[in-house]
């Protein structure tokens, strides 16, 4: 298919030719996962004031499938619909190109949207109140596979339409000598999609025929091993994808330039090579593996992977500070970190997801990942402490920055409410880094995850975890309602910017 | 900028000294990290256990049912109290939802635990040293305890294992 010239507008800030039907497709990807990402939210109010025991909000029932209703809507649509929008940005929009196949890339949408409606109306009728896991031998209605399945072809086929954009923007010469660093992380993302997504599949299609009556039921333990493999990787994608915006934020708001790009990149390769290896470490606690398995798995290899976190935990911030010194904030040590714009919300999302990412969300990862603190993490409220502090602080905040750029850029409107959209990276990170610490602190008690009600209600043998607990619960529940206003004032900005936002000169 | 595409020569940019360092600095720690875990494995007494057996669910609650009939000493509620003489192996099963039997043991005395479920996936988790270990249908996973303080431990399950989830609690009495 061949692009006429009339597709293209030619952007005022960055002089980049930008495509029609790219645009058009990144407008809808991020519409929509901001729309996932305020049902998710409401859900999460829910979930929050239950588990805060003295309100306990939902009933059992209730909570389980709004559980469930969270992990898709939040960590599968809102997560990833959120990246298809970026991987057409970096591939088209970056390299000047036009997007290979425009009509693939509406099938993405198209496919997994539908998917995604479908697991959700599942979820809500209360055939899937399985989780996001969905452990076998738990059962859901066939259905919920499905859509799970066709969500993941959507995906798929977006890497494809990635991919096919890099050849196509090579061949055409859009761009000369090697591609932007951004564009070069989120090619790690989108590698690191395909070959989870085939994890995915080899998962789901053996369960949803199962579920459909078609096929025995697949090993307990075998299910948790593949979906980890799956699961866990496609964790990676969500940070090589956090770690692109990072510099992509860097260059927005200051002008960084990253201090050595072949370290970067290096970065990046090492994150393709070794983190899917790590995912043995939900099992940790499992029968069926033999623990040399398991340590070698968790043990040597993780850590190259942790090492390219470590590389990026410093090159981002040297580069901004490079930048910032430049500009001739050079006075003693932080004289750039005092005089950083602060009051840019993309930087201040950057820094606050930096730090939440790295303090919380990381050294927590590292650490229950091992073979003995496992044992006393396992399954309890740590575990949602530490994801929280990664997907939530370091991958949502960032792409929440990242949006500050896109509704000017892309859009086209200047961002509605800026004084609101001033405070609401702090309002959002910092009440969730509360979130996390309450929550890694309710499990260091032994409050497990996923409980309704952790004292046992209804069992002979109640278990009574004290004042602390409760408080630091109720801390939890305050720190949460916070953390939900500022991701509803994130989608109120999003939204009145489309609909009342002045427009900006093409 | 990370926005822009590099010219042929980038690659022999050389490396800065302070990045230099710090790559160093990060993968000494990570060697470190990578060592200290097989290491406390060795060193260590707080590891997973490793053995494990492939068992039919109908099979283990029948191994149960016998275990509960040979030491049971009473009942609680609706579950029996069993208590079984040391070293023996006992069993813990679960099942949506509770935890079989009631266990009494003996401080100080050590005992081969076999855990599993004869339906969906179950967590136990032991309240209040935390300790936590999955009960996975098909697998008898052997866990060699040795309680070291007396008193009541609950059992919380911490796997989802359906609506009541959060009612499936279970007990071992350390004596
Ligand atoms: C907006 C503020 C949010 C609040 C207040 C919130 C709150 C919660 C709470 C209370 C739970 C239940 C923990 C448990 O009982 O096990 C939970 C689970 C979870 N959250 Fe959030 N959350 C928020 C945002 C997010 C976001 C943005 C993501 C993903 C990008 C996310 C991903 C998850 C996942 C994957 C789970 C686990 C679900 C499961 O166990 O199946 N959350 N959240
Ligand atoms: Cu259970
Ligand atoms: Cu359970």
């Amino acid at each position: 298919m061949e692009a006429t010239a009339e597709q293209f507008r030619t952007c005022a800030t960055t002089g980049l030719k930008v495509h029609g039907p790219a645009e058009n497709l990144i407008k809808t990807n991020a519409v929509t996962a901001i729309v996932f990402l305020l049902v998710g939210g409401i859900v999460g109010l829910t979930l929050v004031l239950t588990r805060w025991q003295a309100v306990h909000l939902l009933d059992d029932e209730w909570f389980y499938r709004m559980l469930s209703l969270h992990g898709i809507a939040m960590l599968v649509a809102w997560m990833i619909f959120f990246e298809m929008a970026i991987l057409y940005f970096a591939s088209a929009v970056l390299l000047n190109c036009r997007l290979a196949t425009p009509w693939a890339g509406w099938l993405q949408f198209l496919l997994m949207f539908v998917g995604a409606a479908i697991v959700a109306v599942e979820i809500l009728l209360g055939n899937a109140d399985v989780m996001f896991t969905s452990y076998v031998p738990l059962k859901a209605d066939h259905m919920y596979y499905l859509g799970v399945i066709i969500f993941a072809v959507g995906a798929i086929v977006g890497c494809l339409v990635f991919f096919g954009t890099l050849v196509v923007a090579k061949k055409e010469k859009t761009y000369s000598g090697s591609m932007p660093l951004v564009t070069f992380g989120a090619a790690a993302a989108a590698i690191i999609a395909l070959f989870t997504l085939v994890h995915g599949a080899i998962t789901f299609i053996p369960t949803w025929a199962w579920a459909a009556g078609l096929a025995p039921m697949m090993d307990a333990e075998l299910y948790r091993m593949l979906f980890w493999g799956f699961g866990h990787s496609s964790q990676q994608i969500n940070v090589a994808a956090m770690v692109a915006v990072w510099y992509l934020l860097g260059t927005l708001t200051v002008g960084a330039i990253p201090i050595n790009e072949k370290v970067c990149r290096t970065a990046f390769v090492l994150y393709i090579l070794f983190i899917n290896i790590a995912s043995e470490h939900h099992l940790l606690v499992d029968p069926g593996l033999g623990i040399e398995h398991k340590i070698w798995n968790t043990g040597y290899f993780m850590h190259l992977a942790v090492l390219a976190s470590m590389i990026h935990a410093f090159s981002v911030p040297a580069a901004v500070e490079v930048a910032l010194r430049k500009k001739g904030f050079t006075r003693g040590a932080f004289e750039w970190l005092k005089k950083a714009p602060w009051g840019n919300p993309a930087f201040s999302a950057l820094a606050i997801s930096l730090v939440g990412f790295g303090f919380l969300g990381g050294i927590t990862g590292v650490v229950y990942g091992t073979e003995q603190v496992n044992i006393i993490a396992h399954n309890t409220m740590r575990i949602p402490g530490h994801f929280h502090a990664t997907v939530v602080v370091g991958t949502t905040l960032a792409f929440m920055g990242l949006t500050y750029y896109v509704l000017p850029l892309i859009f086209l409107r200047e961002v509605a409410f800026p004084k609101l959209a001033k405070i609401q990276p702090y309002l959002f990170g910092l009440s969730m880094y509360v979130v996390s610490i309450t929550m890694m602190i309710a499990g260091g008690f032994g409050v497990s995850r996923r409980s309704w009600d952790m004292s046992g209600i209804e069992s002979p043998f109640q278990v009574n975890f004290g004042p602390v607990v409760d408080l630091n619960l109720a801390i939890m529940g305050i720190a949460g309602v916070l953390a939900c206003i500022g991701g509803a004032i994130y989608c109120v900005i999003a939204v009145a910017t489309l609909l009342i936002g002045k427009k900006v000169e093409a | 900028m990370s926005v822009q595409s590099l010219q042929p020569g980038w690659w022999k940019t050389p490396v800065h000294k302070e990045e230099r360092i710090w790559i160093t600095v990060a993968l000494i720690w990570c060697i470190l990290m990578t060592l200290i875990m097989p290491l406390w494995h060795v060193v260590g007494e707080h590891n997973p256990s490793a053995e494990y057996y492939r068992i039919a669910p109908e099979d283990f609650d029948k191994l149960t049912d016998e275990f509960i009939d040979k030491y049971k000493v009473g009942v609680e509620g609706d579950f029996a109290v069993v208590e079984p003489p040391a070293g023996a192996d006992i069993f813990l099963r679960g099942s949506q939802w509770q935890w079989d039997p009631v266990l009494k043991l003996k401080v100080n005395e050590t005992y081969r635990l076999h855990l599993s479920s004869i339906d969906v996936l179950h967590g136990m988790s032991i309240y209040p040293i935390n300790l936590n270990f999955e009960a996975v249908p098909g697998y008898d996973y052997v866990l060699t305890i040795t309680p070291t303080s007396t008193g009541t431990f609950n059992i919380i399950c911490n796997e989802f294992c359906g609506i009541s989830h959060h009612n499936m609690m279970g007990k071992i009495i350390v004596q």
